[in-house]
């Protein structure tokens, strides 16, 4: 992403009570940008993000909902996190509580910076909560994995038995198309 | 190695000031003797480019490492560029006192 806000929100004119903000990420807020701002078209928008089509419409969307949902419900919205805002290596610390970065990537990063502890923790683009949504299952030998983000989905291959996997949920005749499968 | 922390006031009871830029003071603290040094952030009124303004008032002083609550896009690319380390501490009432103490903490 090359455009994040030069500001970190909007708030809205004449509420006395705050109400909860509404997070937009970046990567959200750059959705928006690019379809209705520049006026680009969902699949020159997803190419210039970097993200397929489908990924694309769906942070659109997403976005789309935010902003309706701030301008119903009087909400402040606030710009905040995403997984483009680390662009250089990011590490939180059990310990204090802090996040620290580190400019020389070359080295291996094993203390906190801020209080030397060794529980640190890298982070990490894909921290995403597991779900149904994003476990694939093979459907001859029900093996899982995790889907990842950026892997195209739906080649998807059982590493045991080569079968195409399906979406954890979805009805079996999906098995029907496979030609691989054993 | 020198350390710069923002700062809400001008003792080491004060507390850690969460915005970079337009923080009250500058704490540079000396790993190595232990000292602190106190500056008033001239760019605290500024309307644009404190950010800018202090990564380059803390670069002058030799710092080595930052501490603060939030950096901008802008100021966290130059510091990048300048090999200067970020910490983030999402603590507004943490004391600089026991910012320097966490700090002595490192073996």
């Amino acid at each position: 992403m090359n455009n994040p806000p030069h500001f970190k929100g909007f708030s809205p004119i004449g509420l006395t009570e705050e109400n909860l903000p509404v997070i937009i990420n970046f990567e959200e807020y750059e959705a928006i940008r690019l379809s209705d701002f520049e006026l680009h078209g969902h699949v020159e928008a997803a190419q210039i993000m970097g993200i397929s089509r489908p990924t694309y419409t769906r942070i659109y969307e997403s976005a789309r909902r935010k902003v309706a949902e701030a301008f119903v419900l009087g909400k402040t919205i606030v710009f905040e996190g995403g997984k483009v805002y680390f662009d250089s290596e990011w590490y939180s610390c059990n310990n204090c509580g802090c996040w620290f970065n580190h400019p020389e990537k070359e080295q291996e990063i094993k203390n906190c910076t801020l209080c030397g502890s060794t529980d640190i923790e890298q982070y990490k683009e894909t921290s995403q909560q597991i779900t149904t949504e994003n476990i694939y299952i093979c459907p001859t030998c029900g093996y899982e994995k995790m889907h990842l983000t950026g892997s195209p989905c739906q080649k998807e291959i059982c590493p045991t038995c080569n079968c195409l996997m399906i979406l954890k949920g979805t009805p079996l005749d999906h098995k029907m198309k496979n030609k691989n499968c054993n | 190695m020198k350390v710069a922390i923002t700062s809400d006031g001008n003792s080491l009871e004060a507390k850690l000031d969460s915005r970079f830029g337009r923080c009250s003071y500058f704490v540079v603290y000396d790993t190595e003797s232990h000292s602190t040094e106190f500056i008033p952030n001239p760019y605290k009124e500024n309307i644009e480019g404190a950010g800018l303004a202090s990564v380059q008032l803390i670069a002058s002083r030799g710092a080595e490492k930052v501490i603060s609550g939030e950096f901008g896009a802008k100021v966290k690319s130059l510091f990048d560029s300048l090999k200067i380390k970020l910490v983030m501490l999402k603590d507004p009432e943490k004391k600089i006192s026991s910012i320097i103490e966490l700090l002595n903490h490192k073996i």
